[in-house]
């Protein structure tokens, strides 16, 4: 059983804001974490390597320092890391990402064997959820997002049956491995790293991969692969406050009452 | 600056809505990107069309049409009954290979996501997630897509300036209902696929319905709120209470969801549902700006809360400083009041 989890390093975003001068997100001084979701892919690989055996690989794609993140996946028991990192591949949008990703995946696949692939529902930061999409795609398997359960993994019959979160409740899908699936939060509960993994992990060799590690068409990677831009980014506009009914607390019952005239008034109450 | 377009991708025409169903129940969202679809199809004037994939699915091309397109391309399939990755997105690409639109967006749900996702790689064209603002700048007919992004802390707006189509995907309630004339006429277009069941190796065993999730906080017109501030379990009761007064739903920050005083299927904001009711009614919620985004395009905002710094009083239509314990009695009595006067 080999999965390969991808994870992306990304800046915490409770912290992050713009530079009212440059209208450029701030990123100096905001820590870097795992994508949160990404962590409940590792652990779903791990339980797959508790029950069956295995091995599980930590892919991430993004500049050196992303080899933190890296390190704190192996800590909690994966087995290998790799790290694409390349000038060339900065800049990257989702369908430039997901193409140099899966041509890494592929080079995997070929020396090894790879059954599932993790991804997170999506990037705390660019908050897209088409790298996993876009990965499944180029490698023509199927793709499982939002999964919350893992129900069944087969590996005779290289088949799994997982349920997948939507607005309206769940779906059970069956469908053949290897797969690639996107996962929520509510998929698992992350484990403790053990002592031992985390000196483990902090002591690993990490592989780097650069743009001539893997088979690449250079026209599609990098700001210039890229189909999107992003042209402009501003603070989110802010909506205006209105009338205070009350600045000190006194009287409630005087504020309920002039608050629901107000609001018959504009006729959000029914006036029948 | 005017980027020209290489000539193949000049013949890209149209606005192309993609609509959503499950179980043969149409996605809202479907229908407020027809309304906004044909703002932009006006703007570039070109025509806007609905693209549908079903089984037994006549019935929601015709109520496309009612909601603004004036053409549906319809695949009425078994195949294509449940949405499943592969076959779906087998049949956009085919359409949009011999249609050529110029423009496709699709509501940015758990299904549309995932299908946007997999066309637009196979298509390798550029495609914009979960939009909020979609303008058109006429010098280079670009659509300007804008989006949160960072957690709602930052805007983009994104641009793809040399492939076609322009894909986006939009977030529910953003867009404005469009109004059904089911005078209107249109062609439906149907078009088959010769979709081959072995190469699709997924098979949807069961659709599970949570009637616990069927609160339908996104359908609400009113909302009453209560974060932190209400205390515990039976605080709650109270912002129930005014939820049944006013017949409307009750929403929760994601700190009362986490202090286990309301299911998550209340949670409204970033990581919760996106809300847009006549009125919300936020009582002991600070506005933290992951609560905001989920609930900032609300008609009538009131905020109750004992601190006049919070800054959920900076998006209030109505602002009441006061002890929502306080508060809340009175105006659950004056509501009562009102609607049996009115009643
Ligand atoms: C403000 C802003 C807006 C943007 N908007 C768009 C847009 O609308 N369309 C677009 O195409 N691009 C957009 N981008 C670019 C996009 O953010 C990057 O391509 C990014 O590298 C991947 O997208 P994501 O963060 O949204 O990942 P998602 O697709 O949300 O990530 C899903 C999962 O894929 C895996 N994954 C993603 N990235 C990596 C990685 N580097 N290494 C390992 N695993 C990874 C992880 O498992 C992750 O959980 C935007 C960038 C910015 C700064
Ligand atoms: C990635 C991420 C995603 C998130 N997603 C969401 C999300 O989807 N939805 C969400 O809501 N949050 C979300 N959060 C959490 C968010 O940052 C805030 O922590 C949360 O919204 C705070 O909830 P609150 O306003 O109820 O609590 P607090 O911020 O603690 O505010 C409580 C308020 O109640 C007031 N108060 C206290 N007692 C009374 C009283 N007796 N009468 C009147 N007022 C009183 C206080 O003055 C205070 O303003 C997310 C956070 C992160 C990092």
């Amino acid at each position: 059983m080999h999965s390969v989890v991808c994870v992306k390093q990304v800046p915490d975003t409770s912290e992050v804001s713009i530079d009212p001068e440059t209208n450029t997100i701030i990123r100096e001084g905001v820590p870097s974490i795992i994508n949160p979701y990404d962590l409940h892919g590792v652990e779903a690989a791990l339980q797959l390597k508790d029950k069956y055996g295995g091995k599980v690989t930590i892919l991430t794609m993004g500049p050196p320092q992303a080899e933190t993140a890296i390190k704190r996946a192996l800590s909690f028991g994966a087995d290998k890391g790799i790290l694409l990192s390349d000038r060339a591949f900065a800049g990257s949008d989702t369908l430039a990402t997901s193409y140099i990703i899966a041509q890494a995946i592929k080079k995997i696949i070929e020396e090894e064997g790879v059954d599932l692939i993790f991804c997170g529902k999506q990037a705390i930061d660019g908050d897209t959820a088409q790298v996993g999409p876009g990965i499944a795609k180029r490698l023509d398997l199927n793709q499982l997002t939002y999964v919350i359960e893992l129900d069944d993994v087969n590996l005779d019959k290289e088949e799994l049956r997982i349920s997948r979160k939507l607005e309206s409740g769940k779906e059970v899908v069956k469908a053949q491995m290897p797969a690639l699936l996107t996962v929520v939060k509510d998929l698992n509960e992350i484990r403790y790293a053990s002592l031992p993994d985390m000196i483990k992990g902090a002591k690993a060799e990490i592989e780097m991969w650069g743009k001539s590690d893997i088979k690449l068409d250079e026209s599609k990677i990098g700001l210039s692969g890229s189909p999107t831009q992003v042209g402009r980014i501003f603070p989110p506009p802010q909506r205006e406050g209105g009338e205070m009914i009350s600045e000190d607390g006194e009287e409630p019952t005087e504020s309920a009452k002039i608050l629901v005239e107000k609001l018959v008034g504009i006729e959000v109450i029914p006036n029948k | 600056e005017k980027e020209e377009l290489p000539p193949e991708l000049q013949q890209y025409k149209g606005v192309w809505v993609f609509i959503e169903q499950v179980q043969n129940e149409v996605a809202p969202v479907s229908w407020e990107l027809l309304g906004e679809g044909k703002k932009i199809a006006n703007d570039l004037d070109i025509e806007l069309s609905g693209i549908v994939l079903g089984f037994d699915a006549h019935d929601i091309a015709h109520e496309a049409i009612s909601y603004g397109a004036e053409k549906v391309y319809l695949i009425d399939d078994p195949v294509v009954k449940n949405y499943r990755t592969r076959p779906y997105t087998e049949a956009l690409v085919k359409l949009v290979n011999k249609y050529k639109p110029e423009i496709i967006l699709l509501g940015a749900t758990t299904l549309g996501r995932d299908l946007a996702g997999a066309v637009a790689t196979e298509l390798e064209t550029g495609l914009t997630a979960d939009c909020t603002i979609l303008e058109v700048d006429h010098a280079t007919r670009h659509l300007q897509q804008t989006r949160p992004a960072f957690g709602g802390n930052i805007m983009a707006t994104i641009l793809c300036k040399k492939h076609r189509p322009q894909m986006a995907t939009v977030r529910p309630r953003v867009m404005e209902m469009p109004k059904q004339d089911r005078s209107k006429s249109g062609e439906v277009i149907e078009e088959e696929v010769h979709f081959d069941e072995n190469n699709i190796k997924t098979e949807v065993l069961k659709i599970i319905e949570e009637t616990k999730k069927a609160i339908y906080l996104d359908k609400a017109d009113i909302i009453v709120a209560g974060g932190r501030g209400v205390g515990d379990k039976e605080g709650f009761e109270l912002i129930k209470e005014l939820a049944d007064v006013l017949g409307g739903t009750v929403g929760a920050s994601r700190a009362a969801v986490d202090a286990g005083w309301i299911p998550v299927e209340h949670q409204v904001g970033q990581t919760g549902t996106t809300v847009r009711p006549k009125l919300y009614i936020a009582a002991g919620i600070s506005g933290a700006i992951q609560h905001l985004v989920g609930m900032e395009r609300s008609d009538t905002i009131v905020a109750i809360n004992n601190d006049s710094d919070a800054s959920i009083f900076d998006v209030a239509t109505y602002g009441i400083k006061g002890d929502l314990f306080e508060v809340l009695p009175p105006l659950i009595e004056e509501f009562k009041k009102e609607l049996a006067v009115n009643s």
